[in-house]
């Protein structure tokens, strides 16, 4: 397992998730990280509901739990969530950053310093600029940049800074979301 | 800008086993990635321009040191912090500790005190306020001066009170304190049995036998070996039958000890299990 998935979204993107997930192959052989800024949804809530979407296991994980391929891990309310050399995940509950706890910018830049260029990390729909620093880390180590197409984004903003901002590789439409990681899966 | 990455891994490694051998606290089992940023921070805040100039700082100017434990061990706090695991306590784990002549409670990383003010105030509600001893204990002196005080602001009263009712609280929150300008003075009452210590999870031993030990959101700081090293304490610490909780993100699942606890609920409550259930479970290895 030395490649990781992450997804980082704001207002307008759990539409999105709810589109890519089923469309998910079973037997992914690598982890996915998820970071959203979410507004309103109690704790359980969001990982049952993304969790009726796939038959990979979504978790939202406790500190120290480790990664495993075919997972899909959703960052916990108010936490950042970093990873650890022994890929696995650190919680951390210090300040927000861009005003966001937990902040995309901070779980891209630490996912990438362990998984280098094996890393792929995808922007979707948003308001705020969150994952405009993440990207360059990602991209300055050789990684894979990847950016929701702006005009299916509800909020445009977040994928337009990420583009205008950073290295961008590709930019996707919602439906071409799933097919680009589950062609990701090595055999 | 993201973590100005003035630090190198090496680097903070060196100094955190020189700050260990000067003045005897070790922070190099804290976690590494969350530990980084809080170095990095500091670097931010107090304008440091190299991390050269920080470790100076450290080793010629031993009053700095303070400084620097405020800002990595992060003493957030809260009165009810998650008010489910509130509840539980008062549902599930007061009632069986009633069955104690004396009970014994260990806070362990208790920062400025809202969490021992928080029990004390369901150990009066569940009427065990008078048999029980609270031994609320940090690494950080200066937060423990605060504990003692019971003092905090006024503009977290309406937070703590939402908390406090959400726990299952069954009384007016404000006939606990006395308002007073900016601040809430809680009442005596409730701190005539804390005890306020220092204490090293990563250095120092148990000391007594507890029925329910907590330990919230000071885990999530170390790195496995670590956590490992302090779960054994406390199991050290523990009476059979005893409880454990931790923070809400954090959990005994990863460690060896999970297999001698039963967790009581869906917050993160363990049980120890008796010492027969115990040899039980070895001999069927
Ligand atoms: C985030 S606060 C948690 C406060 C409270 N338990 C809560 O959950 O609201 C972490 C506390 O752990 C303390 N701490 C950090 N390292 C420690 C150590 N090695 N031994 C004892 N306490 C420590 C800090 O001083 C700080 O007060």
């Amino acid at each position: 397992m030395d490649t990781i998935f992450l997804i980082g979204g704001s207002a307008g993107s759990l539409k999105v998730l709810l589109e890519v997930l089923p469309e998910l192959s079973a037997n992914l052989t690598f982890p996915i990280i998820i970071i959203l800024h979410r507004k309103g949804y109690v704790d359980s809530q969001l990982v049952n509901l993304l969790n009726a979407k796939t038959s990979l296991n979504v978790i939202e994980p406790d500190d120290k739990e480790p990664l495993s391929p075919g997972n899909i891990y959703l960052a916990p309310p108010d936490y950042h969530l970093l990873l650890e050399q022994d890929k696995t995940i650190s919680l951390d509950f210090s300040e927000k950053f861009n005003f966001s706890r937990p902040s995309i910018d901070i779980t891209f830049s630490s996912a990438v310093k362990i998984f280098k260029e094996n890393t792929f990390a995808l922007i979707l729909s948003g308001a705020n600029a969150d994952g405009v620093e993440g990207l360059k880390a990602v991209k300055a180590n050789n990684g894979t940049t990847l950016a929701q197409n702006p005009i299916t984004a509800e909020v445009n903003y977040m994928p337009l800074q990420a583009i205008t901002q950073s290295k961008i590789d590709f930019v996707l439409n919602p439906s071409e979301i799933a097919t680009f990681i589950n062609k990701l899966n090595v055999s | 800008m993201i973590e100005p990455d003035l630090i190198r891994d090496e680097e903070l490694e060196k100094l955190l086993i020189e700050i260990a051998e000067l003045y005897g606290y070790d922070f190099t089992q804290y976690s590494k990635a969350s530990i980084k940023r809080r170095v990095n921070r500091i670097c931010v805040i107090d304008k440091f321009t190299s991390f050269a100039e920080l470790r100076y700082q450290l080793i010629k100017q031993p009053s700095y040191l303070q400084r620097f434990i405020e800002e990595i061990t992060v003493n957030v706090t809260e009165m009810f912090r998650d008010p489910s695991f509130y509840k539980a306590l008062r549902d599930d784990v007061f009632p069986q500790l009633d069955t104690y002549p004396i009970i014994r409670i260990w806070l362990a990383g208790c920062s400025t005190g809202e969490e021992v003010y928080s029990l004390a105030i369901i150990a009066k509600e569940t009427n065990l306020i008078q048999k029980t001893l609270f031994y609320a204990t940090d690494i950080n002196p200066s937060v423990l001066e605060k504990a003692r005080d019971g003092i905090f602001p006024i503009s977290q009263m309406k937070l703590y009170s939402e908390n406090y009712i959400n726990s299952g609280g069954l009384k007016n929150f404000s006939d606990y304190y006395t308002a007073n300008y900016d601040f809430a003075r809680f009442n005596d009452d409730l701190k005539q049995k804390m005890i306020f210590s220092t204490h090293n999870l990563v250095s120092d031993r148990s000391f007594n036998e507890f029925q329910l030990i907590i330990c919230r959101n000071v885990l999530i700081y170390f790195d496995k070996d670590l956590q490992a090293k302090v779960f054994k304490l406390f199991d050290d610490s523990l009476e059979h039958l005893g409880f454990l909780g931790l923070g809400s993100k954090e959990t005994l699942r990863f460690s060896q000890l999970d297999k001698h606890y039963h967790q009581i609920s869906t917050e993160k409550i363990w049980r120890k299990q008796k010492e027969d259930k115990r040899l039980i479970k070895s001999n069927n290895f």
